[in-house]
């Protein structure tokens, strides 16, 4: 019989408790983002894989030396990489350079691979995230810049 | 203090003078219905907007919030999407009980509605009787849902309804016997009457601890008996999909979602007007706050109170797991029912020697 009403009253209080948890989520300040009105103002993190990019200097330079490890790497076949022979005006000699760099945003699952095995750091991840579009075409997308270089590297 | 008791008299004055005796009645009783109806589908509406708002806040979320302002406007695009649903019917269904079930519990529903004190004139069903009359037809809802789970011809509506009805009936026992503590308080069963009594002083201030005793427990009860929160076996939905009302699509599934709001509307209706008066301001023994308090209308505070009661409501039915079968007869049985039993005793004795 004690055990019984002590059994109720423990119950009655062990129910205060959870109710006062709930209550304290109910006034807390709530963790939803509204999405299309805080555009560009809240973002989530930045270490979040985005798009894949390529970054370019001012003098409209990159570091890729389109070796095509990451288009090896890549486990579906997101990345193209298409060189061209270019001869290079000081030695004479011909070398590989980058044509133009193919990134598939359709295909890609952000693993994140390629950007670890270039040896060159040329590229990596944005924080853009509004990838949709209309026709499937338009996903596929070049990240080498119209008429960019490969940057001189810098001498240790 | 203003009175929908004036609006009422006058309209019935009116009529009666213009027309005959028989006339002004079917009118009156056209109008009365109407308006029940109409405040039946508005304040379900406006319940399924709280009910996502405030489920939305104690998950931390902001709830609907696109359609209208502060997503008022959403259980309205919900209504219209449920009447322009197709209704499905089952092929070895028995059709005709299919059919009457869900006009049965939300006929339930609605006349407990209508029992409701919301004024002074203001109170379409007012028996001398009236907590026997609110008991009795509630618990017709049973009848529905039992046979919306037996019609179905599926195994899941038949576990949730047998589930619900074994809920429901053991339930309607304590739910019972704490009204009957506020019924031994006020000496009458009528509910205008009861209102009339908590004119000094509340109920749950008059009746002290036994009537604090009956409040809670009849919150208890009440809230199993909508088949909600920590009480919603009938539903489960993650054992029995929907339950009782699985097979059901459409405004026939709509019926039985309005019906279980509304369902809550009116227990915590009932709740504001036996325990915590009902339409009667708030009385102390000091004149001037009496005064202030006059001032607010009847129908805000009968709102208030029982938007309270939702609230709390809706409080524990975001707070707590579900139960079991066997935790739920229990809590009943063993806890809830003796209580109430005891608690009646002590309420008779609280009014002899006090």
């Amino acid at each position: 019989m004690i055990n019984y009403i002590k059994d109720i009253f423990l119950g009655i209080w062990r129910l205060m408790q959870g109710m006062y948890i709930t209550m304290l989520n109910f006034i807390r300040p709530k963790v939803t983002e509204q999405y299309p009105e805080n555009r560009g103002k809240v973002f989530p993190s930045e270490r979040m894989r985005g798009e894949l990019v390529m970054p370019h200097n001012e003098a409209n330079q990159h570091k890729c030396t389109a070796c095509g490890i990451c288009e090896l790497n890549c486990p579906n076949g997101t990345i193209r990489v298409i060189g061209k022979k270019e001869t290079d005006e000081a030695s004479g000699k011909e070398r590989k350079v980058l044509d133009r760099y193919i990134y598939d945003i359709g295909s890609c699952t952000y693993c994140s691979i390629c950007t670890i095995s270039c040896p060159q750091n040329a590229i990596e991840w944005s924080n853009n995230f509004e990838h949709a579009m209309f026709t499937k075409a338009k996903l596929v997308r070049q990240l080498n810049k119209e008429g960019s270089s490969v940057a001189k590297k810098e001498k240790r | 203090m203003f009175h929908f008791k004036i609006v009422t008299d006058w309209i019935d004055e009116f009529l009666r003078t213009n027309l005959g005796e028989g006339w002004a009645l079917l009118i009156e009783f056209i109008l009365t219905g109407f308006a029940i109806l109409a405040l039946y589908a508005v304040l379900a509406l406006i319940l399924i907007w709280a009910e996502r708002k405030v489920c939305a806040f104690f998950q931390c979320r902001l709830g609907p919030t696109r359609v209208g302002p502060w997503g008022l406007l959403q259980s309205v695009a919900d209504m219209v999407k449920i009447l322009l649903k197709e209704i499905i019917h089952l092929n070895h269904a028995d059709l005709r009980l299919f059919r009457l079930a869900s006009f049965l519990v939300i006929i339930a529903s609605l006349c407990t509605f209508g029992a409701i004190p919301f004024d002074r004139g203001l109170h379409a069903v007012d028996f001398n009787m009236g907590v026997f009359y609110l008991l009795a037809i509630s618990s017709l809802g049973v009848v529905g849902i039992l046979l919306a789970g037996w019609s179905s011809n599926s195994k899941y509506t038949m576990i949730g309804a047998m589930r619900s009805g074994a809920q429901l009936i053991s339930y309607e026992l304590s739910c019972g016997l704490s009204l009957l503590t506020v019924v031994i308080l006020s000496g009458t069963m009528q509910l205008s009457q009861i209102v009339e009594q908590q004119a000094d002083g509340w109920f749950i201030f008059k009746g002290g601890v036994p009537a604090i005793i009956a409040f809670v427990i009849y919150l208890i009860a009440g809230h199993a008996e909508t088949n909600r929160g920590p009480f919603d076996m009938p539903e489960a939905e993650s054992e029995l999909t929907a339950g009782y009302h699985t097979e059901y699509s459409g405004i026939q599934f709509g019926f039985f979602y309005l019906a279980e709001y509304m369902n809550m509307f009116i227990i915590a209706a009932i709740a504001a007007t036996m325990f915590l008066g009902g339409w009667m301001p708030l009385h102390t023994p000091w004149e001037g706050v009496n005064t202030l308090m006059d001032y607010i209308p009847p129908v805000i505070w009968f709102f208030g109170k029982t938007f309270f009661c939702v609230f709390l409501a809706l409080w524990v039915r975001w707070s707590f797991p579900r139960l079991r079968i066997d935790q739920l007869l229990k809590l009943e049985w063993k806890i809830l029912m003796p209580i109430s039993l005891l608690n009646i005793l002590f309420m008779a004795l609280w009014v002899l020697y006090l």
